[in-house]
């Protein structure tokens, strides 16, 4: 190699993982990044619970327990879920789909810096005493300067905005990444239903943060710049925020769960010892909850005085998604049924979701009834409706996939009893926690009031909500001990160490070399691998000979740029405006060097995969 | 690897559809437009749903004048063409034709911004600021939004301009060159709704 391979920078300790553009590091940083917010989300949720308990409980002030769930609802969707979400695509799908590597590895790792000084933003107001507290949808006019004077909302605004920009650059890149990398063979007929869920989402993602883009601007200018967007007495219209924010909210929330749904769809077919049952049914169901998510934003506005045609059609369209979802749930009952199911952890974490998630959907049909809506609206049982598909769902779902992965990502097994309790406290907590909360709405009390009267026939149901989340948190001890204790045991884990793995992931070493294949394979069907151990091979067939691979360069600029927006963020809340176009310029100076800099990256050479090849 | 063989010879027709990357970049590019279109489609919604709330300012009939409006769409969608131009010449393989044809787009993107920035000045005389009323909020957003595509735009090509004429169209600037005429195009055809549905619609009702 004449040309285009000079000196490798290779950096060691924390600098290697500031300046890390390797997916499968930049997942893990995702992964700790989010479970580090949805500790901190969770611990807000335990407060929350704490102050309800018992009637009149004075353990938090008001002022306190807006800001709890204003924080617990923003933390968990964007800074817990949605990471943990990216870390587990950013570790599998190049692995599925036999790629070395993201198509934009720099931006990748830019995406994570962005979400996570975005994050650090928004919980920074913790420690400077503004917090946002107009609710996690933060409505005008409440979340106005009229309301809500002082920079508490602006860190709302400021940290979504940022991490926002994370989110957009992760879409696009898995898109290009499932569009342009698949290995030869690996048609999109043959992929793997958690690359379609990724797929699908990052669609989604692409289509629907820029309305939240946009959103977030007005309400900046706003609060920030004396701009009129949502003030009624300037001829503003407050509707307007509600529908952006829907535009983007109601996609958002199958953003969320169509991974778990691929996660599901992985977990339950390996451990079923089973083809899944109906794969196209299951794509077209994929793609059509997708599509029908945009269709649907009014259906958290019935109230709001949209009228009986619009209520209609949104109610309808609403309806209508629970027929892919339907399709989903047999089809995962379908490959349970006359498999060999082995009831490892990551698949009790999937029998728990399907009829978890069930019930949130059953839910949801209920509350898409517009005209019963009204009687629903605002009340717990939104409140458990919602908590069922995103803890009872996605959160189960995430446990899964994490569960099931983590020999993948970290060469090691988490303790499968230490699995187990975690599943069982997590279930029965939740089911504690969320499933009385449907008749505490039922019964009237609102959401998000910070206490009640004695004698209004909540104080025992809000007892054992309190205890179910106590029980909850348990459980996510349970598996922080796991982590501990995992990652002090040596790394053993095989190549397929569930044994009955069926996607290309399972083919390489775990955790995988930094260039992934050495030798990209040939996808010769669906369940790739799985199809080459039923013929008695070992390994997959490669689809090239053994050559030098091209690996990017790390680089410290996606990191640098992040900071200059965190101190540009700080800027705009505090009305600095010199240290806003400070930290604005420090991005932009990045971005022209990122462009002027030639950086061609450097080559693995043959000899040295060989080396490495004999101890994987 | 389809890079390496042809980095020393000749350049192939396609030359930023040549490599992986190139490749990865322009369709990356066109969702990031996707994304963009959906930016601009909130933007223009949100106008649309405030433009009739002038707060007893003036109103967009009363305001806005169509000769300036008109020179400076004339200007922007001559500097699309241009961008075209320098496209093929990178396709050919002219480096000073390519360099040439992106100075005249950007100083087309200099004249017009420099119109909409005297538009601006022009408004705020009368009364027409941004935080006068829900329309001059909106207009000033989303028209500025599109100002601000215009300033980056100038800025991106510009750097362009300066790494092809250090390095030459290769395998590696000439993804870079395309993609920012796929950017150029872009606020271009956002400008043409911008006209219609801001100053057009606005001159008549």
């Amino acid at each position: 190699m004449a040309h285009g391979s000079h000196a490798v920078k290779r950096y060691k300790g924390i600098l290697d993982w500031l300046t890390t553009v390797d997916h499968k590091k930049i997942g893990i940083l995702y992964l700790l990044a989010g479970g580090f917010f949805f500790l901190i989300g969770g611990l807000e949720a335990i407060l929350i619970r704490i102050q309800l308990w018992k009637p009149m409980n004075d353990f938090v002030s008001p002022d306190t327990f807006n800001e709890l769930i204003t924080m617990h609802g923003t933390t968990m969707i964007f800074l817990g879920v949605m990471p943990v979400i990216f870390g587990l695509m950013n570790c599998i799908v190049p692995l599925q789909i036999g790629a070395r590597d993201v198509a934009f590895p720099f931006v990748n790792a830019l995406g994570f810096w962005t979400f996570f000084f975005g994050g650090l933003l928004l919980n920074i107001s913790w420690l400077t005493g503004h917090v946002p507290d107009a609710g996690w949808t933060s409505y005008v006019p409440l979340a106005s300067t009229t309301f809500s004077n002082g920079p508490g909302v602006d860190y709302y605004v400021l940290g979504l905005q940022i991490s926002g920009i994370g989110s957009l650059l992760g879409g696009i890149n898995f898109l290009v990444t499932i569009i342009n990398m698949r290995a030869p063979g690996m048609s999109f007929m043959r992929m793997p239903m958690f690359t379609w869920a990724t797929f699908v989402t990052s669609l989604l993602i692409l289509l629907a943060f820029p309305a939240l883009t946009v959103g977030l601007v007005a309400l900046m200018f706003d609060r920030l710049f004396g701009g009129n967007f949502f003030d009624p007495s300037a001829g503003g219209n407050i509707m307007l925020w509600e529908h952006i924010f829907w535009i983007f909210g109601h996609p958002e929330v199958y953003i969320l769960i169509l991974p778990a749904f691929g996660i599901i769809s992985e977990v339950v077919t390996t451990f079923s010892r089973k083809r899944l049952f109906g794969y196209s049914s299951m794509v077209f169901a994929t793609v059509l909850i997708g599509f029908l998510g945009f269709m649907v934003w009014a259906h958290h506005m019935f109230t709001s005085g949209l009228g009986p045609v619009a209520n209609a059609l949104f109610s309808i369209a609403t309806m209508l998604i629970a027929v892919p979802t339907g399709i989903k749930v047999f089809n995962w009952l379908f490959t349970m049924w006359g498999g060999s199911i082995k009831f490892t952890s990551p698949m009790l974490f999937a029998i728990g979701f399907i009829p978890t998630f069930v019930m949130g959907g059953v839910t949801g049909v209920m509350l898409a009834a517009a005209p019963a809506d009204y009687q629903y609206h605002d009340s717990y049982f939104v409140v458990g409706h919602f908590h069922y598909t995103i803890v009872g769902g996605l959160v189960s779902g995430l446990f899964a996939g994490v569960h099931y992965w983590w020999p993948k990502i970290f060469g090691r097994k988490l303790n499968e009893t230490l699995g187990k309790l975690t599943f069982w406290f997590f279930i029965i907590g939740f089911h504690l926690t969320f499933f009385v909360q449907h008749f505490l709405g039922l019964t009237g009390m609102q959401r998000r009031i910070y206490t009640y009267l004695d004698g209004m026939g909540f104080n025992e149901m809000n007892l054992i909500s309190t205890i179910g989340a106590i029980t909850m948190g348990v459980g996510v001890i349970f598996f922080l001990i796991n982590v501990i204790v995992t990652s002090a045991k040596p790394r053993t884990a095989t190549n397929d160490p569930w044994e009955d793995g069926r996607t290309l992931e399972w083919a390489i070493s775990s955790p995988a070399p930094e260039y992934n294949f050495a030798q990209l394979p040939l996808i010769r069907g669906y369940d790739c691998y799985w199809k080459e151990k039923m013929e008695g091979n070992r390994e997959m067939q490669p689809a090239e000979p053994l050559g030098p691979i091209h690996m990017p360069s790390p680089s410290i600029l996606p990191f640098i740029m992040s900071v200059g927006l965190f101190i540009a963020g700080f800027g705009f809340i505090y009305h600095q405006h010199i240290v806003a176009a400070a930290g604005l310029a420090v991005t932009l100076i990045c971005m022209m060097l990122r462009s002027v800099i030639e950086d061609h990256g450097y080559h693995i050479e043959p000899e040295e995969i060989q080396a490495k090849g004999v101890k994987a | 690897m389809s890079g390496h063989s042809h980095a020393e010879g000749v350049l192939p027709h396609e030359p930023e559809k040549a490599t992986l990357e190139g490749r990865n970049k322009v369709l990356g590019f066109w969702l990031f437009l996707g994304g963009e279109t959906v930016l601009f489609g909130t933007l223009f919604s949100v106008f649309i749903a405030l433009r009739d709330q002038v707060n007893g300012g003036p109103t967009a009939n009363e305001l806005f004048s169509l000769p300036v409006v008109a020179a400076a769409t004339l200007i922007l969608l001559t500097s699309s063409l241009t961008s075209v131009f320098a496209i093929q010449a990178m396709h050919r393989n002219q480096t000073k034709a390519t360099v040439n044809w992106l100075v005249v787009t950007v100083l087309l993107g200099l004249a017009f911004l420099g119109l909409e920035i005297y538009e601006f000045v022009e408004y705020a005389h009368h009364g027409h600021t941004f935080a006068a009323s829900a329309f001059s909020t909106s207009f000033y957003s989303l028209v500025g939004f599109h100002g601000g595509h215009v300033a980056f735009g100038i800025l991106w090509i510009s750097l362009l301009i300066w790494q092809v004429l250090r390095r030459g169209i290769t395998l590696h600037t000439a993804p870079k060159v395309y993609v920012a005429g796929l950017y150029w195009h872009f606020i271009d055809v956002v400008w043409v709704f911008i006209f219609s549905v801001v100053y057009l619609m606005g001159k008549v009702g």
